[in-house]
């Protein structure tokens, strides 16, 4: 039987006490810095799933995010994912009452793994996207967090991921700090090879500076999602012509 | 019109509900079977596990109640295998409006079966002006298979049920909240009706 399931491209928007960060200017809207009216263009231009990173996510900001996810739900008609300083499952809970598809962790669940087994067990395995930035020295692939500043000693990227899913992770956020910002394409081995060896998707993050970079990262790296922020939102690749292109090529793209 | 949504621990309900306010149509959260049964529209979304799903149903009186309605009633995702006879998710026997088994996906493919699939072989009224080929949203690792009651089908290792009707009651396996444009559309359908 032919898999239909098609290939989804992800714009992802950062949040700083409740507006987006980096400037936008894709499409007229009225409002740059206003996360939903963004979300809402991306949605009518065809984008599949939406990820929103609260790059603040102190304490007093939790309920400012909160309150915009609620927001983000009420307007927004595709899923998305939150996260940004995810700690417990208090801190879900909230999310998924404010309209939440999945949330996404990554350092935290690093200092604490128990915290995946124990979101999967509350939510279920659909709703936890574990986050990884890898970064890869000419030998191996190895784990960093915040936000791929910091190497995590003796935590390889494989490994991590795999006891991730075993833990319930359903989803796989794999960023590549060797690929992130340099627009030169996605990292493709890395990729691969945990798309390939796991039971779950694997979106994959970091590097993407044109539509030929997408068909590879389907295509060659097998990801199932590629995820992208700054292209999209400076305009330099446009999400209905990077389906076009995509579906040219072959790759099983949504076209509404 | 009155439109009801089965209030439940679900995630999904928010959901549901802004996706009918964004058709400006208003709905009520509600358990109690008294305003269920005076609707004209009922919605019973979920996600989650189905035995639990299925011991709150009981829990609230809801579970012979909803088999007992007569006007239109529309299950999501876990709604639709609630409305089955018997899922593999913990044994759990279901309300039994369909005849219909609801088993988990073989791990030929990745489980669960998320994201935008299409929608084939297109029936009935939920389904006015939607094109087969339509890409729709799903979370699921369990499904429902094909059967006289199928109203739209899409594959995923197998053949299943995206949709099904009997009577009055309607089902989809997929999320029409996240689907975008055409989502709304099979909504307002519903509500149409």
């Amino acid at each position: 039987m032919k898999n239909m399931l098609t290939k989804r491209i992800i714009p992802c928007l950062d949040i700083k006490d409740g507006r987006t960060v980096k400037g936008v200017n894709f499409v007229d809207i009225r409002e740059a810095g206003d996360p939903v009216e963004l979300g809402q263009a991306y949605a009518d231009q065809g984008a599949d799933e939406l990820v929103f990173l609260d790059i603040t996510a102190t304490i007093e900001n939790r309920s400012t995010f909160a309150a915009l996810v609620k927001k983000i739900a009420r307007y927004v008609n595709i899923p998305f994912t939150v996260g940004g300083g995810i700690r417990s499952v208090d801190d879900v809970s909230v999310l998924l009452d404010a309209g939440a598809d999945k949330i996404s962790v990554n350092s935290a669940a690093v200092k604490n793994p128990e915290l995946i087994n124990s979101l999967a067990d509350n939510f279920g395995s659909q709703f936890v996207v574990l986050a990884i930035d890898t970064h890869f020295d000419g030998k191996k692939s190895q784990v960093y967090v915040h936000g791929g500043r910091t190497p995590v000693e003796n935590l390889w990227t494989k490994e991590w991921a795999k006891e991730g899913v075993s833990r319930g992770a359903g989803e796989i956020l794999l960023t590549s700090m060797n690929h992130d910002g340099t627009k030169q394409g996605f990292a493709m081995d890395i990729t691969r090879c945990l798309s390939e060896s796991l039971p779950v998707p694997v979106i994959a993050s970091g590097g993407a500076g044109n539509a030929d970079h997408f068909v590879e990262v389907f295509a060659e790296g097998k990801a199932d999602a590629a995820l992208a922020a700054s292209i999209f939102h400076f305009g330099e690749v446009k999400i209905p012509d990077l389906k076009k292109e995509l579906r040219e090529k072959g790759i099983n793209i949504r076209i509404e | 019109m009155k439109v009801v949504i089965i209030k439940y621990n679900a995630g999904n309900v928010y959901s549901v509900h802004a996706a009918l306010q964004r058709l400006g149509i208003g709905a009520e959260l509600s358990d109690d079977p008294e305003v269920i049964h005076s609707a004209d529209k009922i919605i019973f979304p979920g996600v989650g596990e189905a035995s639990t799903a299925r011991a709150y149903l009981d829990g609230k009186n809801l579970s012979r109640l909803i088999v007992s309605l007569k006007q239109p009633v529309l299950g999501i995702c876990l709604g639709l295998q609630l409305f089955c006879k018997q899922s593999e998710e913990n044994d759990t026997t279901g309300l039994g409006i369909f005849d219909v088994e609801v088993k988990k996906f073989p791990a030929t493919e990745k489980v669960p079966h998320m994201g935008w699939n299409t929608l084939e072989a297109l029936n009935g009224p939920l389904f006015k002006n939607i094109e087969d080929g339509s890409h729709v949203y799903f979370v699921h690792s369990f499904y429902a298979e094909i059967s006289r009651d199928t109203i739209a089908r899409t594959n995923y290792s197998v053949p299943f049920s995206a949709a099904l009707q009997r009577d009055n009651f309607f089902a989809l396996q997929f999320h029409p909240e996240k689907s975008a444009k055409v989502g709304s559309k099979i909504l307002k359908n519903f509500i149409d009706l």
